[in-house]
């Protein structure tokens, strides 16, 4: 007979009881971005976010229990098919959906209403899991390369097409998973050049300047190099596409849609409008910086409960949280993230088959870039997405998957000592 | 290689946490600009008005009062309106004003109050009071102006008006705010910490759309506004009544003085003004216009305006000369009009006489002997010991310099001293000839008809005075009046030389004033004629009454009436009974003074 599958002293409780403390603060702090001193209404009230969110935490957990119960190979076995299901939902969701602000982002019945593109995050991780769990899938070819990238471009084409382009955003963090299982890394050092350059040309008024400094950096590489004509030419070729580059980013960026135009002029200048574009930005920090270092003390925000500051219980959680806790409330919540991303680093790296270990960088790479992109486009530091924080962010969809994701990785986690050494 | 990795991406991974925190503490701990931004959000900041306090005159009457005004406010972002044409009717407005006004406060805010039409009056209130309901976006916000149930002492009181830029930045510890009313002159100006109370603040929440959240902190920092205080002035309604009505048509000045007190009991500046016209809505348009007429009602003339004291300065000569032992009640001059012109009077004449007769060359002798008392052998050197010595005595009377009297503007006067007329005609270079038109009161010497009345008060008293003010009694507590105003000025003549005084300015009155004499009540009196190079002389009369004991001393000037026993000293005596008896026993002598022609 073969041992039970659920062995709570297996489960890493650690990471268990990080997820319940975000859970429990985001809680809190939801009741009091929508708290309001003259309705009096409690945090258990039905009829306001908190009390709804309260729902959504009971289901949260019926779902971790599920989880934690099934059969440690059933993601192995139902990768491919979740995956599949997922886009099929991401393909009916235009047709079926129901359209908020020119998007259509979730199905459903009544009130009771998914958005797949949520839910695609999580299939999608299991889909690459179980492709490139083979020991021959080596990604430092490029044939493999272009089948991982493959299982990736599809979500993203479907989600870029509702149109969510935060969420599709979410799909390049599986760069962090390809950069552990051997991505070479000559193409992050490209990437991060370029989007350095893209960066540097968006925010540098005079184009001049950069492409003096790229001439510049050009000339010492060819000094350096070996100076043999081929290289030379190289070098010029590729500074020359670079200057051209910076100077078509301008007109690239006046082709895009209006809103994210404007979401990337007001990164480099949220004092370019701010009553307009700039309002979110602005208010959010705001709202975060009155907190000081100690917070203006729990229900007494004045920023986000009297909403200054849009969308304060979805995507900008995190400014309640900064106003009424200050920055020791931020250090909290931040130092969890940490605290639990590194130890989901740990748990990736002590899994004996290749398909968890995948997971677990899955699973890493999309918590990861949710809780950066999201804290840092409440303070100016990245134009504002809509992605929500994770298990802190009002919406069951956003709870429920990042619930599934982290708990499968848990199961999996839990149940590793059953499982066949698979390591490539 | 790929066994560094995991450590690479928890470093990544360490490093996010490190960078968003301290982005985090940029904004949260190192920079204090958000809270205050956002107070500036989400904490209004409401200013708690208090009530002005009001003024009453000497005896508990109503002087000054606040009424209530309304203004109509609106909120753009709420305001509709349905039928434009019963709207326009209904607030008495033109569609023109109607959609500048708009335009000005969606300017100003979309979701903040502006005002739409300044102060309503009481009538139109109650008109479109009833009909506010209809139009969303429309409230009555409720102010107060100034109000005075009598139109008289507008000089006195003053007025208040919107606070001007240059007071603004002279305000140093932030109390005004742009549009506070202040007062700009008279009372109102002077006692304007007394009369404006403290302001209260009252600190509300709102939300994103401007809507009232409720007080910050359950009012924690909230302060109630302190009501400003009262105060009881000076003056006498009654007489301050009774003297604007003498002094219709005419232009001049009216000072009573209390001699024992100092307390101003009318103030009057003719050509007066209505000082409700200086309140409200209209007060820029009013003032304008009071401001451009050539008869100049906003002048303050009691303390503004400065003529030669005239006639009357011979009783200072007198006590001078008395007081330094030049002059005794025997010295005799001959009325010797070679010296300086006089009028037809027996001589020679002792100083009794000369006061009783306002003997010209009397004084020329005698204030020689005032001046040249041969200290330097030098002529001109001894001239000018003796003026500059002279004058510090002059300036004991309260001649020659501000008085303090508790209104802003008060005028210095002019009694000269050697450096004057140095700087005319070179040092050593003038003698008691240049200078003896002092000695009877013309020359280069000017007085307010503020220090002509606190000199009757100074001959009433024999010897002292308190410096004339027009407040009695702060929040009804006379102790709480400035202290300087109940601090004794000495003269420097001692008191019996006034005996033989004010006895020849009872018999003064029947050689040059014989229309102010009245059988029942004594009056000492002193006509004069202050020259007038650009026309007519101006009449002037300085009395005080009764003698034995002096309850008003009182100054009149009217300017361009020729002799002052005429205009001044009919007035003067009219507005002494009108104070001591309460009625007016000789109407054929208050015609005279209202018919205005004093050629007779």
């Amino acid at each position: 007979m073969r041992e039970k599958d659920i062995n709570i002293n297996r489960v890493d409780w650690i990471s268990v009881m990080i997820y319940f403390a975000l859970v429990t603060l985001g809680w809190f702090n939801i009741y009091a971005a929508v708290y309001d001193g003259q309705a009096e209404k409690s945090i258990f009230d039905f009829s306001i976010n908190s009390g709804k969110q309260l729902v959504w935490i009971g289901t949260a957990i019926a779902l971790i229990i599920v989880i934690m119960a099934a059969d440690y190979r059933l993601f192995e076995n139902l990768a491919i098919p979740i995956y599949l299901i997922f886009l099929v939902l991401l393909i009916l969701t235009p047709f079926i959906g129901k359209e908020v602000n020119g998007q259509v982002l979730s199905i459903g019945v009544g009130s009771f209403r998914i958005q797949a593109g949520e839910f695609a995050k999580f299939a999608t991780a299991l889909a690459l899991a179980k492709f490139m769990e083979r020991p021959t899938f080596d990604l430092s070819k490029p044939e493999f390369q272009l089948r991982a990238f493959g299982v990736l471009l599809i979500p993203i084409i479907l989600i870029i097409l509702q149109p969510d382009t935060g969420t599709a955003m979410v799909y390049f963090s599986f760069l962090i998973m390809f950069y552990r299982e051997g991505l070479p890394q000559k193409y992050y050092v490209f990437g991060l050049s370029f989007i350095a350059l893209v960066l540097l040309a968006l925010g540098i008024e005079n184009n001049l300047y950069l492409a003096g400094g790229i001439v510049v950096i050009v000339g010492i590489l060819i000094m350096l190099g070996k100076k043999t004509p081929k290289q030379i030419i190289a070098f010029s070729v590729i500074g020359i596409a670079l200057i051209a580059l910076t100077y078509s980013l301008d007109y690239v960026v006046s082709k895009l849609p209006e809103h994210q135009q404007n979401r990337i002029m007001v990164l480099f200048n949220p004092d370019l409008d701010p009553l307009g574009v700039g309002w979110n930005v602005t208010q959010s920090k705001i709202a975060i910086g009155s907190g000081g270092l100690l917070g203006k003390g729990y229900l007494e925000g004045t920023q986000t409960k009297f909403d200054f500051v849009p969308e304060q219980h979805t995507d900008f959680i995190f400014c309640t949280l900064g106003e009424e806790f200050g920055w020791i409330g931020s250090l909290v919540v931040v130092a969890l993230f940490v605290t639990l991303l590194i130890r989901l680093v740990i748990m990736a790296e002590r899994q004996k088959n290749r398909f968890n270990r995948i997971y677990g960088y899955c699973v890493i790479s999309i918590l990861t870039f949710h809780f950066m992109v999201n804290i840092a486009m409440t303070i100016g530091l990245f134009p504002v997405v809509g992605i929500p924080l994770p298990f802190f962010s009002y919406g069951g969809s956003s709870l429920w998957s990042f619930t599934i994701l982290l708990f499968t990785f848990i199961k999996m986690d839990s149940s590793r000592a059953l499982q066949l050494g698979r390591m490539a | 290689m790929n066994d560094q990795r995991p450590v690479v991406i928890i470093v990544f991974i360490f490093i996010v946490g490190v960078v968003l925190l301290t982005k985090l503490f940029m904004i949260q701990v190192m920079d204090d600009s958000f809270m205050r931004k956002a107070e500036r959000n989400a904490i209004q900041r409401i200013i708690d008005h208090p009530y002005r306090g009001l003024v009453y005159d000497r005896n508990g009457e109503l002087l000054v009062y606040n009424n209530p005004i309304f203004d109509l406010m609106i909120v753009p972002k709420e305001f509709q309106v349905q039928d434009t044409t019963r709207f326009l009717e209904l607030f008495g407005i033109t569609k023109e004003h109607l959609i500048e006004s708009y335009q000005a406060a969606r300017k100003y805010s979309w979701v903040k109050p502006s005002t739409f039409i300044k102060q309503i009056s009481t009538t139109d209130f109650a008109k479109i009071q009833d009909y506010l309901i209809d139009y969303p976006g429309l409230f009555i916000m409720t102010r107060s102006v100034r109000s005075y149930p009598n139109p008289i002492a507008s000089h006195a009181l003053g007025y208040i008006g919107e606070i001007s830029g240059r007071q603004l930045e002279r305000d140093t510890i932030g109390y005004y705010a742009q549009g506070d009313y202040v007062g700009l002159s008279g009372m109102e100006r002077y006692y304007e910490h007394e009369l404006r109370g403290q302001k209260g603040v009252k600190y509300k929440m709102v939300n994103v759309r401007g809507i009232d959240k409720g007080p910050f902190k359950e009012g924690e920092y909230d302060t109630a506004s302190v009501a400003g205080k009262n105060i009881n002035s000076s003056i006498d309604l009654e007489l301050q009544k009774y003297g604007e009505f003498l002094m219709q048509g005419k232009t001049g000045s009216v000072v009573a003085i209390e001699p024992k007190t100092g307390e101003i009991l009318s103030m009057i500046s003719a050509p007066f003004y209505d000082p409700n016209t200086l309140t409200g809505a209209d007060f820029g348009k009013h003032y304008g216009e009071l401001n451009s007429l050539e008869t100049k009602p906003l002048f303050n003339r009691p303390i503004m305006a400065t003529y030669p004291p005239g006639s009357i300065f011979k009783i200072v000569q007198s006590l001078i000369g008395l007081q330094e032992g030049v002059l005794t009640p025997e010295t005799t001059y001959a009325c010797n009009k070679s010296l300086v012109a006089c009028h037809n009077h027996p001589s020679p004449v002792n100083l009794f006489g000369a006061i009783r007769n306002s003997c010209n060359p009397y004084y020329h002798q005698a204030f020689r002997q005032i001046i040249n008392q041969e200290v330097s052998s030098n002529t001109y050197k001894d001239t000018e010991i003796g003026l500059n010595a002279w004058r510090e005595k002059v300036l004991q009377f309260g001649l020659g310099g501000t008085l303090g009297i508790d209104m802003p503007n008060e005028k210095k006067g002019l009694i000269p001293n050697s450096g004057y007329y140095d700087h005319y005609y070179g040092n050593g270079r003038w003698k008691y000839s240049t200078i003896y038109s002092l000695s009877i009161g013309q020359g280069e010497l000017l007085v307010t008809p503020l220090q002509m009345a606190n000199l009757a008060a100074v001959f009433a008293n024999k010897g002292y005075y308190y410096t004339p003010h027009l407040v009695r009694a702060i929040d009804g507590d006379h102790n709480k009046i400035p202290q300087e105003y109940l601090t004794k000025h000495e003269v420097g003549v001692d008191a019996h030389h006034f005996d033989m005084v004010q006895d020849a300015m009872v018999q003064a009155l029947y050689g040059t004033a014989q229309r102010a004499i009245m059988k029942d009540i004594e009056i000492a009196g002193k006509t004069g004629t202050a020259q007038n190079p650009h026309g007519e002389d101006h009449s002037v009369f300085l009395a005080f009454a009764p003698k034995s004991d002096p309850k008003i001393a009182i100054v009149v000037y009217v300017e361009n009436a020729g002799w002052g026993g005429r205009a001044a000293a009919s007035t003067a005596s009219l507005m002494i009974e009108k104070y001591l008896k309460d009625s007016i026993s000789r109407p054929e002598l208050e015609k005279y003074v209202l018919a205005g022609n004093f050629k007779n």
